[in-house]
């Protein structure tokens, strides 16, 4: 008994202590971005976001990329890997190999070689910021293949699509009518990690000189900083939003499996 | 263009070998040719541009020179600096966020708790860049929040000694706040892995907390432990948003130093120097990475 009391004082310390470390910033945003004049209170900050005719630019870019992005993830992994496990097992290691590559090259250093690369993307798409999707879809690939190739051991794919077959439906139906619905909800949790990573992504789109929410952000905060922890605080939040939602889809997963 | 090479070398090989499903017609390998084109363009080729940069001079020839600099002045203090910053906060955050780890692990799976620091974890960990920047000058910059108590109430000045937190010592600070998280996340599933019953041999066997945790717990955690030590290592190594969002003069750190390059204070002769640094980056993050498989590796013939 005494060792189980001694476990819950422990664990109260260590989760007080670092709630505390965690949360402090998060008030201090609050307190620093309703800072007004001779110690006032004001939400000049926040309504200073609505304003903002560059921030909200750059917040359209980041929504747009981050559907595009999420789109073009789904639209390249999804038939390939459902593919390769059907019929392609000798590409299995290579497309695994070229998904989780990212992990190995920090953004920064591929930021180095894609500079000229997009130079021509330019050249060929205009220079819209929407451009970086295809820099994004390669962003995400690790967490996005990890959660697809989750969903797809989880399924009997090759009876799924034999049975399919054999009642006459074509390869695009298969996809489309049978493996998609059966991983939908590995495909949604695909999808919200890679809005969440564009939305935070920094490091690409400034060195690539593009305009997204993070890099108006930053430059924001040059002059303004009590609109730029603003928006900061907001982006928090969402994201929190974002992945909390994410742990109940995870879990109507498993209760439908064990209700089945 | 050039990035078409490897994608058709990539089929060569394996055919050779034939799969379960037999040989597959060349147009089941046509389906694979959107991806690989894609990845190939976009991964492959700004890779290999930088690997192979990294050994040319400014009029392509090859060249070591690009390379020997890395060991030389400001380049190498930068290196040395970035492998004490990311080992530094890899230590503090896999012994900090272990504990947190244990502390939500051991509580209700299901519940709020738990729910909510692992979503917070995951913002944190890899969505928290530069609102993480803004949130420490919120807390403890010159204005803070923080600063601000401590200045008024205290009679403490967080700055009298320097610019800290634009420094390595503010940098270690803001990235225990994405390391801590990242443990969390990555250590949660070896301490879910426990199973209740080992405890339970151990407490009928006349075994005390200590010794559960001295011979089982402790042998069992270690390989995922000192695995995830080792990610958190490559993670803050890798890692530019929020250094570069905090620090605005100088380049500490070899990521500021990149962004140096890629912004135009390059001297002439040297414009490959930004692809040695990357290469070097690389082979930074995959030594650790190489290390943490050949762990894990060991870890599985143990445990079968």
């Amino acid at each position: 008994m005494g060792s189980l009391v001694k476990q819950r004082v422990l664990r109260t310390i260590i989760l007080l202590v670092l709630g505390v470390y965690f949360i402090l910033p998060l008030i201090a945003m609050a307190e620093f971005s309703t800072r007004g004049r001779n110690n006032t209170r004001s939400l000049e900050s926040w309504t200073a976001i609505v304003d903002d005719e560059g921030l909200m630019e750059a917040l359209v870019n980041s929504l747009l990329l981050s559907v595009t992005s999420a789109v073009l993830m789904l639209v390249l992994l999804v038939p390939t890997m459902a593919w390769i496990r059907l019929r392609l097992p000798q590409l299995q290691r290579l497309v695994e190999f070229l998904c989780l590559l990212p992990l190995a090259i920090p953004a920064i250093v591929l930021v180095v070689g894609m500079a000229p690369l997009y130079a021509w993307v330019n050249y060929f798409f205009g220079d819209s910021a929407l451009t970086l999707t295809f820099a994004y879809t390669i962003l995400v690939l690790p967490f996005a293949y990890r959660a697809v190739d989750a969903g797809l051991a989880a399924i009997d794919l090759k009876t799924l699509a034999e049975a399919a077959r054999s009642l006459g439906a074509s390869w695009f139906t298969v996809l489309w009518k049978v493996v998609v619905p059966n991983i939908r909800v590995a495909l949604i949790g695909a999808s919200l990690l890679s809005v969440a990573l564009v939305l935070g992504e920094f490091t690409i789109a400034s060195l690539l000189n593009f305009d997204t929410l993070q890099v108006q952000v930053n430059l924001l905060g040059k002059r303004n900083a009590g609109v730029s922890i603003a928006v900061s605080l907001l982006c928090l939040i969402f994201a929190f939003v974002l992945l909390f939602a994410l742990s109940y889809v995870g879990q109507r997963r498993r209760q439908t499996v064990v209700e089945e | 263009m050039t990035s078409v090479a490897p994608v058709a070398a990539a089929p060569g090989g394996p055919t050779t070998k034939g799969g379960a499903a037999g040989r597959p017609s060349v147009a089941a390998w046509l389906v694979a040719v959107p991806f690989l084109a894609f990845v190939g363009t976009f991964l492959v080729y700004p890779t290999v541009l930088v690997l192979v940069g990294a050994f040319q001079d400014s009029n392509g020839a090859f060249t070591l020179d690009n390379l020997t600099t890395l060991f030389k002045g400001v380049y190498f203090d930068a290196f040395v600096r970035s492998i004490e910053l990311s080992a530094l906060t890899a230590l503090i955050g896999a012994v900090f966020g272990a504990l947190l780890t244990w502390a939500i692990a051991v509580g209700n799976p299901d519940g709020m708790l738990r729910r909510t620091v692992v979503a917070a974890s995951g913002v944190l960990a890899q969505f928290g860049g530069v609102p993480l920047a803004f949130a420490f000058l919120a807390t403890v910059g010159f204005e803070g929040l923080v600063t601000k108590f401590l200045r008024d109430n205290v009679g403490i000045d967080l700055f009298a000694g320097s610019a800290w937190l634009f420094e390595l010592p503010g940098l270690t600070l803001v990235y225990t706040f994405f390391q801590i998280p990242l443990m969390v996340i990555v250590f949660l599933p070896a301490l879910d892995g426990l199973r209740p019953q080992w405890r339970e041999a151990n407490a009928s066997l006349g075994g005390t907390s200590w010794t559960y945790w001295r011979h089982v717990g402790g042998p069992i955690l270690t390989p995922p432990f000192l695995g995830a030590l080792l990610l958190l290592f490559a993670n803050a190594f890798s890692a530019y948003a929020t250094a570069a969002a905090l620090v605005s003069q100088g380049s500490p750190i070899v990521p500021l130093q990149i962004r140096g390059f890629l912004t135009g204070e390059v001297v002439l002769g040297q414009e490959n120097l930004g692809k040695a640094l990357g290469l070097g980056m690389v082979i930074v993050v995959s030594i650790a990475m190489g290390v943490n498989v050949l762990l894990q590796r060991r870890v599985a013939k143990w445990v079968r």
